[in-house]
């Protein structure tokens, strides 16, 4: 079994604040890590990886510094590792993110075929959950987006069964291999590093592919040019013309606050009051 | 005397040659089990106005199994605003799949030319959204927030969230047809429907080999509704944040949620904490809202919260910072221990509800 675990090194968007007079977005100090989702996609593969044996490739694209997160990902037990990095691939959108992503894992084929390709179910910085789809497409493998457990692999025939998540239950969903899963979160707890895996880890001579290495001959398919979405104006959210009107009291009493508040709310909105007479039980 | 300064001829923005055979703004209505995903129609309230604007026709996308209830879904979209639909009926549309879905949507895509196709950013739109656009090669802008028609170009203006929340940017797909856009449930006012209004049906046939296709559904298993919090769809909530401080003041939020029938939410910090599940957290990296009364309790109001509630019809907050940014957005506001608060508000709202039920 031999899976492909496609991860991103994220910044840690809770910790990004917007400068509050340019409205540019301050960075500097903000960790890089990797995007959480990725991670259940690493753990579900190990965990593959304990019960059949195998192999886990990690691979990612972005600059040099992601570096760091392949290295982290070998401390977990993965055993190879993949930085897919170029200046080619620079301002890539979702479908040229995608077509870089996807020959690279064409060139890793060449060397061992790849049963199972995992990403997680979304990044936190760009929230799109489509380069996954977008990879499955491009190498013709069957698609399982937010998956919650892996049932049972059947070698023999080389069949795999899920849990899915859709909208109002769970699809249990069979399909062959090879496939590319997408993990939903929660899944499974990512394990501690061990030391020899820390040190083999620290010492591993990652591979570093630039686009021609990725098996990417056309540069116009990839980075800002491969991408036909374009970002424009980049913006803070409008403020409200006007700010909450604040309740108040002589006294500031709670009892006598919520009194007042109640009677501005149900004398500004008098739909509102019946609404919520129909609603309390 | 000085030559008149001549004004630079306005530059107009030829239509692609390639393009012109696009036109049409479609959505793609979303069935599972003969059940329409709500927001499916709120997208018809947005497509009509982007079909209004560019001066063409808004179509729902229907696919599902033989029968008449797929055909009744295209009834249901003419009240919502479509003035047409494609339906494609197919045993093998049975289940929602990603493979024979994606193959009609493109082949639909590439027979009529819409040149701008919209779906919910629900876990099957994401799904088709993503496989569709790059079947197609072409852009898809997720979870936006905005869809403008820019008036010179006629290109479609996407705006969505970008970096957690914290900044919105404008996005474009000029050089590609069609022009993809996902947007989250309850982002997009519900329209109000008219079953006066009919429309025309274009049924198309794709051919399906079931034994071809590779993926297959073994079993569904439908969500015990009753046990999980309907957030998205809850008239009112109230939701607590790290305001409260202790795990057993967020009971205080439950109190009065339960006095209102109301949903409870919460913050992120609160979820992470452990002290309320995933599905009550409400903003980016949750659920958005679209409640008749929003009560926040404790809340600082970041940005990432906000873009997930800001869209109630009425915001109440409480939160002992005057300078808290929630104030920046509520209507209403009280600034006070929310832990003293919630409580003369639940005895106040019991009051009110006792009397507005004797005077019937």
């Amino acid at each position: 079994m031999h899976s492909v675990v496609c991860i991103k090194q994220v910044p840690d968007s809770a910790q990004i604040r917007v400068h509050p007079v340019t409205n540019t977005i301050m960075r500097q100090g903000v960790p890089a890590i990797i995007n959480p989702y990725d991670l259940f996609a690493l753990e579900e593969a190990l965990r593959l990886k304990d019960r059949f044996g195998g192999t886990v490739t990690v691979i990612t694209m972005g600059p040099p510094m992601a570096e760091v997160a392949l290295r982290k990902c070998l401390s977990f037990g993965a055993d190879d590792a993949i930085l897919v990095s170029d200046r080619a691939f620079a301002g890539a959108d979702t479908l040229a993110t995608s077509c870089a992503l996807a020959s690279a894992i064409n060139k890793i084929r060449e060397n061992m075929p790849v049963d199972l390709i995992f990403t997680g179910k979304q990044t936190i910085d760009g929230d799109t959950a489509q380069v996954g789809p977008g990879i499955a497409k491009r190498l013709d493998y069957q698609l399982l987006t937010y998956v919650s457990a892996i049932r049972e692999i059947d070698h023999d025939n080389r069949e795999i069964v899920v849990e899915r998540r859709a909208e109002g239950g769970v699809q249990v969903l069979r399909t062959k291999l090879p496939c590319l899963i997408t993990m939903l979160e929660g899944t499974n707890e990512m394990r501690y590093a061990d030391m020899d895996d820390m040190f083999r880890a620290a010492r591993y001579p990652l591979k570093l592919w630039d686009r021609v290495a990725a098996g990417i001959e056309n540069p116009d398919v990839v980075g800002l040019k491969g991408s036909p979405t374009v970002v424009g104006k980049v913006f803070a959210p409008k403020p409200r013309n006007k700010r909450a009107e604040i309740v108040e009291t002589i006294d500031n009493d709670p009892k006598n606050l919520a009194a007042t508040l109640l009677a501005k709310v149900f004398t500004q909105h008098p739909k509102l009051e019946r609404e919520i007479a129909r609603l309390a039980k | 005397m000085n030559e008149p300064v001549k004004k630079p001829a306005r530059k107009k923005v030829e239509v692609d040659p390639r393009f012109v055979n696009y036109k049409h703004v479609w959505v793609f209505i979303e069935a599972e089990r003969g059940v329409v995903h709500p927001v499916s129609w709120e997208l018809l309230g947005e497509g009509r106005k982007l079909a209004d604007s560019l001066g063409v026709e808004l179509a729902g996308v229907v696919m599902g199994p033989p029968g008449e209830r797929t055909r009744a879904i295209c009834g249901e979209a003419f009240h919502y605003g479509a003035d047409l639909c494609y339906l494609v009926r197919d045993e093998a549309l049975h289940d929602y799949r990603n493979e024979p879905y994606t193959k009609a949507l493109t082949e639909l895509v590439n027979t009529y030319q819409p040149e701008i196709l919209m779906l919910g950013a629900s876990t099957l739109g994401r799904d088709l959204a993503g496989s569709v656009a790059t079947t197609l090669a072409t852009g898809l802008v997720a979870d936006c927030t905005e869809l403008v028609i820019e008036a010179e170009s006629r290109n479609l203006a996407s705006t969505r969230p970008t970096f957690g929340g914290s900044l919105l940017c404008t996005i474009m797909t000029q050089r590609h047809r069609p022009q993809m856009a996902t947007v989250r449930p309850r982002v997009m006012a519900m329209p109000e429907p008219d079953t006066s209004r009919t429309g025309r049906i274009v049924e198309h046939t794709v051919t399906f080999v079931e034994s071809s296709i590779i993926t297959k559904v073994l079993e569904y298993i439908p969500d015990n509704l009753q046990d999980k919090p309907q957030l998205a769809f809850a008239d009112i909530i109230v939701a607590g944040g790290r305001g409260l401080k202790k795990q057993e003041n967020f009971q205080l939020v439950w109190d009065l949620a339960k006095v209102l029938g109301a949903e409870v939410g919460a913050s992120r910090p609160i979820v992470q904490a452990g002290w309320a599940e995933l599905d009550r957290q409400v903003g980016q990296s949750g659920k958005t809202v679209r409640p008749k009364l929003y009560i926040a309790a404790g809340i600082s109001g970041a940005i990432q919260h906000r873009v997930g509630m800001d869209g109630a019809d009425v915001i109440i907050a409480i939160n002992n910072d005057a300078n808290a940014p929630i104030f920046d957005f509520a209507h209403y506001g009280i600034v006070g221990n929310a832990m003293q608060i919630l409580p003369a508000l639940t005895d106040a709202f019991r009051a009110q509800i006792a009397q507005a039920r004797k005077a019937g």
